[in-house]
């Protein structure tokens, strides 16, 4: 049986159109023929190794050597030297730029990395269902260790020092949301963990709850501890229900090995964790809405004070935490406050999971200090915008954040920062926008997200979002004047200003951040009547390409609102003002005259 | 089973670890073959378990033995699910992207049997990519 | 005073077209939870399983099972969107709405389905085959835009794809016919 013994990889897979790498292939293989080692040594065409700017690389496999800017002229060489004698071709050896000091250590290839995985630290690596794979990357040790080492009141310290902020959205300070509840006078306290990940293109806690739920139900044990709860509450998502099988698989697994229950590692400690399905409200991420959903009544914010450290779940003190928030627990009672405090900037500590999506070219799931700017996370992590064109914005923070265009994507990412450019953190989607996205449809499309959520209680919130929507509906088919944008600015701040909870708070932000960057979007669509993106619907209607068109009337004959003009054997016209967009003369022309909107 | 105290678990630990060893250095003293297969919600959405089905059915097929097949969570390269990351004694770990039941087969016949890499199908591991 | 606990016969309305083994099966599910008032929408989730919606005489059902008032039952139901008080199509049809979809064409791929089905969003087809609706975000980004059918899913879906999924199971229909 033929073995291949060693692999040159060559990058440039499906995603590198770079013509140079067929003749490296080509130019590494007749050099392996010319040694007659072509059936012990495989070249091989791989995904891209995401240092473009160091030309063309090539890593030998199993050596671990990465070349960087080889070139055709330099396969003799890799042939000759590396394979035949053995020896590393060092001219061409990749010299890391200086290692940083958060090495992750999964990670062997040497370069410098823009990830860093603390609450996905297990994701991908371990399998959920099994509660042995997590013990053997240090799991419950951190329970382990505060249950027979510290006072509640050192743990909270600890996670206070570390500097660790909700990841869901507020950012607000971890250590003193337990510090409050640990305060709060009551023998029955509670800490609920927020799964109800309602953010559009937010998809980070379902991979958590999916890929290491154990991390979440062992920060909860120690937060149980922290804070005085003997009961803790997983308020998920029915949307997920792969992360709720997961989930309770876990529990009962932590159950079976006492990690959970009475008496947990003989500290007199008793906790345990139950599960309560969300049904479709996004205001149930707000926590006071959360908490009125877990007791199985409809989800309205309540006001604040008191706070739910002071009057929760059941009137009784409960701290409400986000999946991520907790899934940054255990490393941090494991290494230390000081270890943790280490990573990020002054105000932001640890790292941020985005989910990062769009018009990028990797879609994915990507862990990040705080402080990496955002352009390290869309071009280099992310390999730029897809099908090669122009990146237009980023929008953080869903329908409670904003846009954030090109003139600030060297913005270091940490919570202050955001806010300062007119964008929030929020629970981490990260949407990139091409050329082709257009503005004034984006803000429209939140503000039929917050309007379609808001619960109804407040009238800022309920009627307020509705007449924005009503605006901006009008703006994107045609009908806006300038007036309207005056109106659009006027309603922002009072809805924001009056609003009862973060819900309504937040929900102008998409519309106030546009109209800030991109008020000349809004200026073309109510003065000079167009779209320029074309996508808004008054702009978005069926074509007839006059040069294929042979006057067969088939398209007049099909249009239900009869809004195509012309007569036989002549060149037939739509009359955008009545189209409808149904699309019937598209499928009625046999000789593709008639032209979709949004590829004209 | 229950565990009591800190050093009970860490005895349990070191002998779950021996498991796992595999997925971070690449060395393992029981010298097995360890598949993983992000079967997070898009995983399983893109095909995951198609592909999963199609490494069982080819490790049964060719009797293989000293092979693990582990169902993990989010790899994170959502944009070449379905994802597959072949973990052998004495080699760093390989993911593959884009694994249809076809590519499954040819992991199990060439990587796993012949130690070939596949052509076109590896995704990167710098950790500098999403 | 306690009072007497309702038998199941007397909390089922009279006449009924839903089949009785779900009452009982919900009964019994009711029968079993510990902190009943707290466990209102996870019943409503119990009941919208076994009946696939939730009608009127369920949640009368529900709300006495319960020993609430129906009020609180509807209010509950109307508030989350994911409980539904209309019957369902034999295949249900969800648009992923999240940003991501959207940024990558969802708007476009539901009026298409609305063109397709000749129905508004949140109906039923005639023929009772189809029930459309857009969803929020449910995280296969990586797969945007993203439509379900029951729970195939069908990721990068185009204009024109559109026309292939509803075809293929009206196909699948005719043969189980």
């Amino acid at each position: 049986m033929d073995r291949m013994r060693s692999h040159i990889m060559v990058c440039g897979g499906t995603g590198c159109t770079s013509p140079e790498s067929e003749v490296l292939i080509d130019a590494l293989k007749s050099e392996l023929e010319k040694v007659d080692y072509e059936k012990e040594v495989n070249v091989i065409r791989t995904g891209c190794f995401g240092l473009c700017d160091q030309g063309h690389v090539v890593k030998m496999y199993p050596d671990n050597i990465h070349y960087v800017n080889v070139k055709k002229e330099d396969a003799r060489d890799i042939v000759n030297e590396h394979i035949v004698k053995g020896r590393p071709v060092s001219r061409l050896m990749y010299v890391a730029p200086e290692e940083k000091k958060n090495e992750n250590k999964k990670d062997q290839t040497g370069f410098s990395k823009k990830q860093y995985r603390i609450a996905l630290r297990n994701c991908g690596l371990i399998d959920p269902d099994d509660i042995y794979d997590y013990i053997a990357f240090r799991g419950y040790e951190g329970l382990a260790r505060v249950l027979e080492e510290k006072t509640p009141s050192e743990v909270t310290e600890i996670v206070k020092q570390a500097g660790l902020r909700g990841r869901g959205g507020g950012g607000f300070p971890t250590g003193m949301k337990w510090k409050f509840t640990l305060r709060s006078p009551g023998n029955e306290k509670y800490i609920i963990c927020n799964a109800d990940e309602g953010d559009p293109g937010a998809f980070m806690d379902r991979s958590i709850l999916e890929g290491d739920p154990h991390s979440v139900i062992e920060a909860m044990a120690i937060g149980g501890y922290a804070t005085g709860a003997n009961t803790g509450i997983v308020y998920i998502r029915a949307e997920y229900p792969l992360a709720i099988k997961r989930l309770q698989k876990a529990i009962t697994q932590a159950r079976e090995l006492g990690l959970l229950g009475k008496n947990i590692f003989n500290s007199q400690f008793d906790f345990d964790i139950e599960v309560k399905l969300g049904a479709g409200a996004f205001v149930c991420g707000e926590e006071t809405a959360l908490i009125q959903s877990v007791e199985g009544s409809r989800g309205e914010p309540m006001k604040k004070p008191p706070f739910p450290s002071e009057s929760g779940y059941l009137g009784k003190p409960t701290t409400v935490n986000n999946v991520e928030t907790l899934a940054n627990i255990p490393s941090i009672i494991l290494n230390g406050a000081d270890w943790f405090s280490g990573i990020g900037t002054e105000s932001s500590k640890g790292t941020k999971v985005f989910a990062l999506a769009g018009n990028v070219k990797n879609v994915g799931l990507v862990e990040v200090p705080m402080g990496t700017t955002l352009r390290e996370i869309i071009f280099d992590i992310g390999g730029g915008i897809r099908g090669d064109k122009e990146f237009k914005a980023v929008q953080t923070g869903g329908p409670s954040g904003g846009v954030i265009t090109s003139a600030d994507l060297d913005t270091p990412i940490d919570y202050e920062s955001l806010k300062k450019i007119g964008s929030i953190m929020g629970s981490g989607g990260m949407i990139v926008m091409d050329e082709d996205t257009c503005m004034v449809n984006i803000s429209k499309f939140f503000l039929e997200f917050t309007q379609d959520e808001s619960c109804g209680k407040c009238t800022p919130c309920r009627v307020g979002t509705k007449r924005m929507h009503e605006i901006l509906d009008k703006i994107t088919k045609g009908q806006g004047s300038e007036e309207d944008l005056d109106l659009l600015e006027e309603l922002a701040p009072m809805i924001k200003d009056s609003a009862l909870c973060g819900l309504g708070q937040t929900a102008p932000n998409p519309v106030l951040s546009t109209l800030h960057y991109y008020r000349n979007e809004y200026e073309d669509h109510v003065i000079h009547k167009r779209c320029t993106a074309n996508a808004c619907e008054a702009w978005n209607k069926y074509y007839i390409d006059p040069g294929k068109c042979i006057g067969c009337s088939l398209c007049a004959k099909a249009c239900p609102v009869h809004c195509i003009a012309g007569a036989a054997k002549e060149i037939h016209v739509v009359d955008s003002a009545k189209c409808i967009s149904c699309g019937i003369c598209f499928r009625a022309c046999k000789f593709d005259a008639v032209i979709k909107p949004m590829e004209r | 089973m229950q565990i009591n105290s800190l050093d009970q678990l860490i005895k349990i630990r070191e002998g779950a670890m021996k498991k796992v060893n595999l997925r971070e250095s690449g060395e393992d003293a029981e010298s097995i073959t360890e598949l993983m297969v992000g079967m997070a919600t898009c995983g399983i959405a893109a095909g995951a378990q198609e592909a999963l089905d199609a490494l069982l059915d080819e490790i049964e097929q060719q009797a293989l033995e000293n092979i693990r097949v582990v169902k993990v969570g989010c790899i994170g390269y959502c944009h070449s699910e379905p994802l597959v990351q072949v973990n052998m004694p004495g080699g760093e770990p390989i993911i593959y992207g884009n694994v249809d039941a076809e590519r499954a087969k040819e992991i199990i016949q060439r990587h796993v049997m012949k130690k070939e890499l596949l052509d076109n199908a590896i995704l990167n591991k710098t950790f500098n990519k999403a | 005073m306690s009072q007497p606990e309702l038998q199941l016969e007397d909390s089922i309305p009279a006449t009924t077209d839903l089949p009785m083994e779900h009452y009982k099966t919900l009964a019994s599910y009711i029968g079993g939870l510990e902190d009943k008032k707290g466990s209102l929408i996870n019943v409503l989730h119990k009941a919208q399983e076994l009946f696939g919606y939730l009608p009127k005489e369920v949640q009368l059902f529900i709300a006495r099972k319960l020993d609430m008032p129906a009020a609180k039952v509807f209010g509950v139901v109307s508030f989350y969107s994911y409980f539904t008080t209309e019957p369902v199509g034999k295949y249900t049809i969800s648009i992923c709405m999240g940003t991501a979809c959207f940024v990558r064409g969802a708007e476009k791929v539901l009026e298409e389905f609305k063109k397709e089905l000749d129905i508004e969003n949140g109906e039923t087809t005639k023929d009772g085959l189809f029930t459309m609706k857009d969803v929020r975000c449910i995280g296969a980004c990586g797969l945007a835009p993203v439509v379900f059918l029951d729970d195939q899913v069908f990721g990068h879906v185009t204009v024109d794809g559109v026309r292939e999924i509803l075809k293929k199971y009206r196909k699948e229909h005719e043969h189980a016919d």
